[in-house]
């Protein structure tokens, strides 16, 4: 919208956009504190004691009672919270019990693999979604479109370790040797220096994306086709790109925006299963380690880490359906 | 006033098909293939262990070896026979994935009708609490849950209903919005119909398509997460057959035995894709018949 | 205007236009404009008159194509051109102008752009363009103006918009497809007067499309009736007005109520036959009280004095002509009791407040009109009296006893005798019930229910509004939309009550159907029922209404008996919403001004 232009705006024009945008943020944050607790409950309900867990079976009583006085663990479930709120607002995830060192460490590392992955798939997403998209719109209902409609059904119906296990059984093991079946980057290396290991996982990500971002762009574009507006271009004698381009597109995209940053939110879910299908060392397979060994404080970690991107995304989605 | 009474002897217009409701949707191709499929799959799940021609947890050969005329299919990672694994491999997804569907769209559902019927603080706190379910990815709640209370069939439903559950509420809840603005349920107000009767009378007849797609959709999702779950491990545990349990299992020897993975990648496939075709198929008429109205 | 020796600028010859299976949408289209010519196309839904119009440029929807025919404008062959030069004549030779204009313009577009593409020449010549054009359509010329969104202007503005828009690169020929529609009395008037203002300031050559023959008639100088994708009869517009020679021609004139006189309204029995299902011979010939046995080979048009007509027996206009249908306005009962009355309502929208100190009483046999433009607030009158409005202050009475103002603080009885009708008769009923479920569930909570009576009762209000009971194992669907109204109208009988509230209930019917609805309900008047008819159309009122009130802005600005108002409008406003109604030029002038003399 052009500024200033609608006189209703004209009074407090800053105040009445960023108002419903800073309500949202502030209802997310409540959401996420809500969810903080949530995990910081259940991973707490975990079977075990992690005073018991750490100096395993044969421990004297009076160790473990000294040791869960050292963790915090005597205290109130509130306190204890509170306590680990506050430690992650200064940096410190606590210490996992697994490999004895700071959480934030392998934190570090394996956002950054799963940022990289994220982001490499959904550079590649969505733009490939968007011309998708715009192709089946334009042979609607045609050989091109039915055959898109069907692949991109069966697509978005598998769960991603199968269209993942094909592809490495087509690329990796079975019918041709050319990539790693296994996404092996060494810790400390940027998984960009590793294009072999990336293409595998992304793909399996940008796979079912690209399916139902596409068909969403296919039916924004052929919901906008059918307008009236865009027949009245026609009847103006205007060009089909021209339509196409200046008239139908920024109609179309609008809906599709809030969806695409949702589609982002949905791959950062779908990364723990890829990334266990692949044992890339991300944040999804840390996660997946984490469960199996107990390992409590990293739990808590992964877990708040990928929900709050989950939910950043999520805040974005409804910010631009917003407007 | 005699021309009243002429001028209304418009003759019906003839009569079709009953083509309304959900049968409607059953004109479709895709849904009855749909269907189809669902009860195929599930018939076959159900009496198959009777007809596997192994038993399914012991050795017949080998670990890894190829398609034999003992084994059809070959052996998996521990020698066991692929095919009356693969048989017996869906009797928990041809049980957990219906059920989880069913109740994730009528608890869905429900919630949306009340939601979108009474609004005010009843709709705000309904849907905020879907919303805070929405803000946690499914799978970080079922890999938390299964880790604290083990993986038992009945907690992975629930747990998949919980995944599933807001998505359902919100699209029936879109759905339910302009049907309030109608002048049938604003006449049912007009006589003081208590909110429960329009929901059940009015709305509820109203949303029946868009429920049917739901429901095909996410039993189709069901079945992808329940499989995915044990795929990563934690969902059923060996030495039980199940689907994705068998791709992880026999994942190292895709290269030598592909069939020990194709073979339960081939049976998810189709029973994701027996859903997503009646989500599809219905979605298309529903899509055809408002394009009409 | 009309001069033989000017060459046809548009001619179409036999334009037919079909479904993908080859069923005919319209068939058989032929028609001639000169230079300066105005054609009206009326047609009731289901003429096929919109498709015309598109098929004149070119153009037809999804699903249709253009079966056969010719379109011709000044020289170019419209039908068999590649689809460049097609967009080059669409860009040169004929504009369209679509119904909402609202939907028509692309809201992400400025106005600059949506005015100027398409023309040729360097950005300051589009822009000075541009800037004529707007003048001449009488919008603001500015540069701020030119940078304004489609979503920023009113009604009337999008509509000189897309009128500008169709005007700027000077076509042969502009066709116009109902686009006054959608706007209000007074708006509409003023985009008319801008249409017939550039009809004949610049000679322009146009086509006008309308389901309201009274716009056709105020802008036309010639008219082609359709039905059922035919055209029916095609003539000079006095003409044909004067000498109706088609059965249907004459019908829809018979149907349409006038402003001036209270009129026995005619309806048309049956319903238009839909795509696929025409009948072998004349078109009409299912619904003519003429038909003989010749009509059962489809008649070609024929001549007939300087009209064309489609009619074997084009000379019944002698004997078609109107009948004297005037019929007396009821006189007001005597100091009876009033069934509805409300006083001192005021209600807001939030902070907004909408109606003010509005006051009212509905009698017993009579119909209170409450007349209104949009945002008279006339709607959220008739929400705050059925008890839906939320935020009202203000008191009810229903019979002489109090009513409480919301829904929920109503017993019973109360429910029971004041009923509402809706608008859109579509909406009104459960698409997914039947008509017989539709019924039984008004009698919820009834006495007729208890004791069993709810058969009968569902059969004698059906038999009341005229429809045969075996409809009510049908859906909604399977019923054309006055049938529909109809059921809604029985819905509310059931109940038995003392008042209707009818909200806009004709308004979206067709005209034929319209009289057979307002029919239906001045018979309901005589059984003794009290009605509130809230409407914008003054015809409507001059055929229903006792006694009523002109809401303007929330306020009521005047009431009184209705031949008061209507024959001696006090106030401003009314007397502007009178100027600007549209009245079908009729042969009965003389009981008009008879009229109006009285006072």
């Amino acid at each position: 919208m052009a500024v200033g232009d609608v006189t209703e705006d004209r009074g407090y024009p800053l105040m009445s956009r960023l108002m419903p945008v800073l309500s949202k943020v502030l209802q997310g944050l409540l959401t996420l504190l809500a969810v903080s607790l949530l995990i910081f409950l259940a991973a707490r309900s975990l079977r075990g004691d992690v005073a018991n867990m750490i100096l395993g079976p044969h421990a004297l009583p009076d160790q473990v009672e000294q040791l869960r006085v050292q963790l915090g663990l005597n205290q109130p479930l509130w306190t204890q919270y509170i306590n680990w709120l506050g430690g992650i607002l200064h940096g410190d995830w606590g210490t996992s019990l697994a490999s004895g060192r700071p959480v934030s460490e392998s934190l570090v590392i394996g956002l950054r693999n799963s940022a990289t992955l994220s982001a490499v798939a959904l550079a590649v997403m969505l733009p490939t979604a968007l011309v998708v998209g715009v192709v089946a719109a334009q042979y609607r209902d045609g050989l091109v479109d039915r055959i898109f409609l069907i692949t991109s059904m069966i697509f978005n119906a598998v769960p991603e370790f199968v269209t993942g296990t094909i592809l490495v059984a087509i690329f990796a093991t079975t019918v041709v040797h050319w990539l790693p079946a296994v996404s092996f980057i060494p810790p400390g290396d940027s998984p960009i220096s590793y294009p072999s290991a990336l293409i595998l996982p992304a793909t399996t990500i940008i796979i079912p994306g690209v399916m139902y971002l596409s068909r969403l762009v296919r039916v924004a574009v052929i919901d906008v086709m059918t307008t009236e507006y865009i027949q009245t271009a026609v009847l103006k004698g205007l060009s089909p790109a021209r339509i196409l381009f200046l008239h139908a597109l920024p109609n179309a995209i609008a809906p599709i925006i809030p969806a695409a940053s949702l589609v982002a939110a949905f791959t950062i879910g779908g990364v723990v299963v890829v990334e266990y299908l692949f044992a890339y060392p991300g944040v999804g397979s840390a996660l997946v380690d984490a469960v199996t060994n107990r390992d409590l404080p990293a739990i808590q970690a992964y877990v708040l880490v990928i929900a709050s991107a989950y939910f950043f995304f999520n805040l974005i989605a409804d910010a631009l359906a917003r407007k | 006033m005699t021309t009243t009474t002429d001028a209304s002897l418009e003759l019906p217009r003839p009569r079709k098909a009953r083509a309304t409701g959900l049968w409607r949707l059953w004109s479709s191709a895709q849904v009855r293939l749909g269907v189809t499929m669902l009860v195929g799959i599930t018939i076959l799940v159900i009496i198959a262990p009777f007809l596997a021609p192994h038993d399914m947890a012991a050795p017949v050969g080998r670990p890894y070896a190829p398609p034999s005329p003992e084994a059809w299919l070959g052996t998996d990672n521990l020698g066991r026979d692929v095919l009356s694994r693969v048989m017996s491999g869906g009797i928990y997804l041809a049980w957990m994935a219906p059920a989880s569907a069913l109740i994730a769209v009528s608890l869905g559902a429900a919630i949306a009708l009340i939601a979108a019927y009474y609004g005010g603080w009843t709709d705000l706190i309904l849907m905020r609490c879907m919303d805070v379910l929405l803000a946690f990815p499914g799978i970080l709640l079922t890999l938390l849950c299964v880790s604290i209370f083990g993986p038992a069939p009945p907690l992975l439903v629930t747990l998949v209903v919980l995944t599933l559950m807001p998505g359902v509420a919100r699209v029936i809840r879109g759905a339910a919005l302009p049907l309030l603005r109608q002048e049938y349920v604003l006449w049912a107000k007009t006589v003081g119909t208590p909110g429960r009767v329009i929901i059940t009378r009015e709305l509820l007849p109203n949303v029946s398509s868009p429920l049917l797609v739901e429901l095909g959709l996410r039993l189709s999702w069901s079945v992808a997460i329940l499989s995915s779950m044990s795929f990563i491990g934690y969902g059923i545990q060996p030495p039980a057959a199940d689907w994705g349990l068998m791709v992880a299992e026999n994942g190292n020897g895709l290269g030598i035995q592909p069939y020990a993975v194709l073979a339960p990648i081939l049976m998810i496939v189709l029973y994701t894709i027996g859903g997503a075709l009646i989500a599809e198929g219905s979605a298309r008429i529903i899509a055809r018949t408002e394009g009409e109205a | 205007m009309t001069n033989s020796v000017d060459p046809a600028i548009l001619t179409a010859d036999a334009v037919t236009v079909e479904r993908l299976d080859g069923a005919p949408i319209i068939a058989d289209v032929s028609l001639t404009l000169r230079q300066g010519e105005v054609m009206g196309i009326v047609g009731e839904s289901g003429s096929g008159k919109s498709t015309l119009a598109l098929a004149l440029m070119g153009h037809a929807r999804r699903g249709v194509r253009i079966g056969g025919g010719a379109v011709n404008i000044d020289g170019t062959e419209m039908l068999s051109l590649t689809p460049k030069q097609l967009r080059s004549a669409r860009r040169n030779l004929v504009a369209y102008v679509a119904q909402d204009p609202g939907a028509a313009l692309n809201p992400t577009l400025r106005l600059d752009t949506l005015l100027t593409e398409g023309l040729e020449g360097s950005s300051a010549e589009k822009t000075a363009r541009a800037k004529r054009i707007l003048k001449k359509v009488g919008l603001p010329d500015d540069d701020a103006f030119l940078r304004r969104r489609p979503r920023q202007l009113s009604g009337g503005q999008q509509q000189r918009i897309a009128i500008a828009m169709a005007v700027i690169a000077e076509p042969k020929v502009i066709i116009l497809d109902e686009p006054t529609t959608g706007l209000d009395v007074s708006t509409r008037a003023k985009v008319l007067d801008l249409i017939k203002q550039l009809c004949i300031a610049d000679n322009l050559t146009a086509i006008y499309v309308s389901h309201d023959l009274a716009v056709i008639a105020s802008v036309a100088d010639h008219v082609t009736v359709m039905y059922g994708g035919q055209v029916v009869e095609q003539g000079e517009m006095q003409e044909v007005l004067a000498t109706p020679r088609h059965p249907y021609t004459r019908a829809l004139l018979d149907a349409v109520p006038s402003v001036n006189d209270r009129q026995a309204l005619l309806p048309i029995r049956g319903r238009v036959p839909n795509v696929g299902e025409w009948p072998e011979g004349c078109i009409f010939s299912d619904r003519c009280d003429y038909a003989i046995a010749a009509c059962s080979v489809r008649p070609p048009l024929r001549q007939a004095g300087t009209a064309l007509v489609r009619c074997v027996r084009p000379e019944l206009a002698h004997t078609l002509g109107a009948v004297s249908r005037h019929i007396d306005h009821r006189r007001a009962a005597e100091a009876v009791e009033p069934a509805l009355t409300a006083t001192h309502i005021n209600a807001a929208y939030g902070d907004k407040q909408v109606l003010f100190d509005v006051n009212l009483t509905v009698e017993p046999g009579r119909c209170l009109a409450v007349v209104g433009e949009s945002g008279s607030g006339k709607s959220t009158l008739s929400r705050c009296l059925i008890g839906l409005h939320e935020n009202l202050t203000g008191e009810l009475t229903l019979a002489g006893s109090p009513l409480p103002l919301s829904v929920a603080g109503r017993d019973q009885i109360a429910r029971e005798r004041l009923q509402y009708i809706f608008q859109n008769p579509n909406a009104s009923l459960n698409p997914r019930r039947t008509i017989g479920q539709s019924l039984i569930a008004a009698l919820d909570g009834s006495a007729a229910k208890r004791e069993g009576r709810a058969i009968d009762v569902i059969n004698e209000a059906l038999d009341r509004v005229s429809i045969p009971a075996d409809l009510t194992d049908r859906y909604p669907a399977e019923l054309s939309g006055g049938q529909r109204q109809r059921v809604a109208i029985a819905r509310a009988l059931v109940s038995n009550p003392a008042v209707l509230l009818c909200d806009e209930v004709t308004s979206s019917l067709d005209v034929s159907v319209q009289a057979s609805v307002i029919e239906l309900l001045r018979s309901l008047l005589e059984d003794g029922l009290g009605m509130m008819f809230v409407t914008h159309d003054l015809a409507v009122v001059r055929n229903i209404a006792d006694t009523v009130i002109v809401l303007n802005e929330g306020r009521i600005v005047e009431q009184g008996e209705m031949q008061a108002v209507l024959n001696a409008p006090q106030h401003p406003y009314t007397q502007s919403l009178l100027a600007n109604t549209l009245q079908l030029p009729t042969g009965d002038d003389e009981t008009e001004t008879a009229a109006l003399a009285v006072h």
